[in-house]
């Protein structure tokens, strides 16, 4: 029987460090509705998601009402709009009209956000591949909740070094699409290497081709109650340090499990998976960066920053795996900037460089993350950056991302708001030598030796 | 099966027992075990509860148990057993 200190513990940490199931995420395949006319394409487009989500939030409300744990967001996933829209758009303007419906049925059923007006292109381009890419600064500008991704690379592809740059020049165009709200667009807009095809936290979500016909994911989340439990142990030793990171990560995960199987029997919708992220949110309290310092740093950035990461991300996936018999996505830690309050008072402080982020996004589950630039930033360096992050990703057999926000008119110092679950970011520096003539080849960097298993 | 956990947590004044109580009475939910302390002037319980033959649903008791918190002036919740019993068993 469950005793009172368990039942408090438990409470304690939704009501005081903010344990939460962050998103409850519905992929939803749109393969069998593909149509070479648009206006047809639209129109199934929008009645299989709304028939397919219909009651997705009001059953994540019900579910969090009783256990008594707050369900964030309730979020869906398609397949890449790249590969649906391929028979029937066009150009590029036809592809704003799926991100409208894609839009207009978010709206309708309720959630926050929409995944997968995306396209793969981690080998090469195709024509609606391209026209999609194109579409993406002006379907972020025009919608509300769609969000968009492109996978770059993969270990066993290489890296689409033609679409690297082009991104450059892309996420340059959504910042400037969306100024007049800090360049909002760009924070919608993820490139990836190894892109998860299960991943529910946005932007970067998508209904991956393998997947089946509908599937609830559930991200969980939870930096705060690491942060909680690292403070009662502080001064011991690493091994203690571990057990306590694995314990806490395995009692949130539980949750998590708890929540997806119980979605998946009330929507009658398959479980996919759990997603173990860490992911922080602006709230004091509920920070990666926080968790770092609890462990002995002065500040996230501090020399020892990678290390106390790979340790944390290790535990917080040796905790989970024991937790769920499904576990996916990308789980580890996320470090946004905006998105995480220890991290934006690290880069105030002058403690957190661009540099040392992407040293970090060697150990952790994502890359470089909600990062503000200013926006000025040439279009290549920003695919410098982004090649950068994809041969981390490449060579590492894990995923990376880069989703930064060049904020039109905004200098180092200044601060860019986004508002809501986004945050605010100070813009941080970027390194201002040129790579223009390695960005300017064309081509692909072909897959590493490493891949080649078979 | 479909056990609840009842925890009601705020400052100790008379009649709160007696208000969950026939709340809880009213609405067909058999108390199967309760634990109470009070801590500085703090009352805190915990009640295991057998909803099987209460006629409303899960959230509605819910939501009626936090109103009647607010009445009294305490914080009460309701939250089905599962989440206690994942979180720290294996």
């Amino acid at each position: 029987m469950i005793n009172f200190y368990e039942v408090n513990e438990t409470n304690q940490m939704i009501e005081k460090e903010n344990l939460d199931v962050r998103t409850i995420t519905m992929g939803i395949s749109l393969l069998d509705v593909i149509d070479s006319d648009l206006k047809n394409l639209n129109r199934k487009i929008y009645e299989k998601i709304y028939a397919a989500a219909e009651n997705l939030v009001a059953t994540g409300d019900d579910i969090g009402r009783e256990f008594g744990i707050p369900i964030v967001n309730k979020r869906i996933s398609v397949t890449p709009i790249s590969l649906i829209g391929a028979a029937a758009c066009k150009c590029a303007d036809d592809f704003i009209e799926i991100a409208k419906t894609l839009d207009k049925v978010a709206h309708d059923v309720g959630v926050n956000f929409i995944g997968g007006y995306s396209a793969l292109v981690a080998k090469g381009t195709t024509r609606a591949d391209e026209m999609l890419i194109n579409s993406i600064p002006q379907a972020l500008a025009v919608t509300e909740r769609v969000c968009a991704s492109v996978n770059l690379g993969s270990t066993k592809t290489g890296i689409n070094m033609d679409s690297v740059r082009l991104m450059g020049e892309i996420i340059l165009k959504a910042a400037d699409l969306t100024k007049e709200r800090d360049s909002l667009g760009c924070a919608k807009l993820v490139v990836f290497c190894n892109a998860p095809d299960d991943n529910p936290f946005m932007a970067g979500a998508f209904h991956g081709v393998t997947e089946t016909d509908t599937v609830i994911n559930v991200g969980v989340s939870g930096p705060g109650v690491v942060k909680t439990a690292l403070s009662k142990v502080r001064g011991e030793s690493f091994e203690v340090l571990c057990e306590t990171i694995k314990k806490t990560a395995f009692k949130v995960t539980r949750v998590g499990q708890l929540v997806a199987k119980e979605a998946s029997r009330r929507l009658n919708v398959p479980f996919g998976i759990v997603d173990l992220s860490l992911a922080p949110t602006p709230a004091v309290g509920d920070s990666v960066a926080d968790i770092l310092c609890e462990m002995g740093l002065e500040y996230a950035g501090a020399p020892g920053t990678t290390a106390a990461l790979a340790l944390l991300n290790d535990q917080v996936k040796k905790g989970g795996v024991m937790a769920s018999s499904y576990v996916g996505g990308l789980s580890g830690a996320f470090i946004p900037v905006s998105e995480d309050q220890g991290m934006i008072d690290a880069v105030t402080a002058g403690a957190l460089t661009l540099e040392k982020l992407e040293a970090m996004t060697c150990v952790c589950s994502v890359g470089l993350d909600m990062i503000a630039i200013p926006g000025d930033t040439k279009a290549t360096t920003i695919a410098g950056i982004i090649a950068d992050e994809m041969a981390i990703g490449m060579i590492n057999q894990k995923t990376t991302a880069v989703r930064v926000i060049p904020v039109a008119g905004k200098k180092i110092g200044d601060v860019a708001e986004f508002g809501g679950l986004l945050g605010y970011a100070p813009i941080m520096k970027v390194n201002p030598f040129s790579c223009d003539d390695f960005i300017k080849r064309s081509g692909r960097i072909p897959a590493p030796i490493h891949s080649f298993k078979n | 099966m479909n056990k609840t956990i009842i925890t009601v947590v705020g400052k100790d004044t008379v009649g709160i027992i007696a208000g969950v109580c026939s709340y809880l009475a009213e609405n067909q939910i058999n108390i199967e075990d309760i634990s109470q302390t009070i801590v500085n002037g703090y009352f805190n319980m915990m009640m295991v509860a057998d909803m099987n033959k209460c006629p409303k649903q899960h959230a509605q008791i819910a939501e009626e148990l936090e109103d009647l918190g607010q009445k009294i002036g305490v914080i009460i919740k309701a939250q089905r057993e599962e989440i206690f019993d994942n979180m720290h068993r294996v």
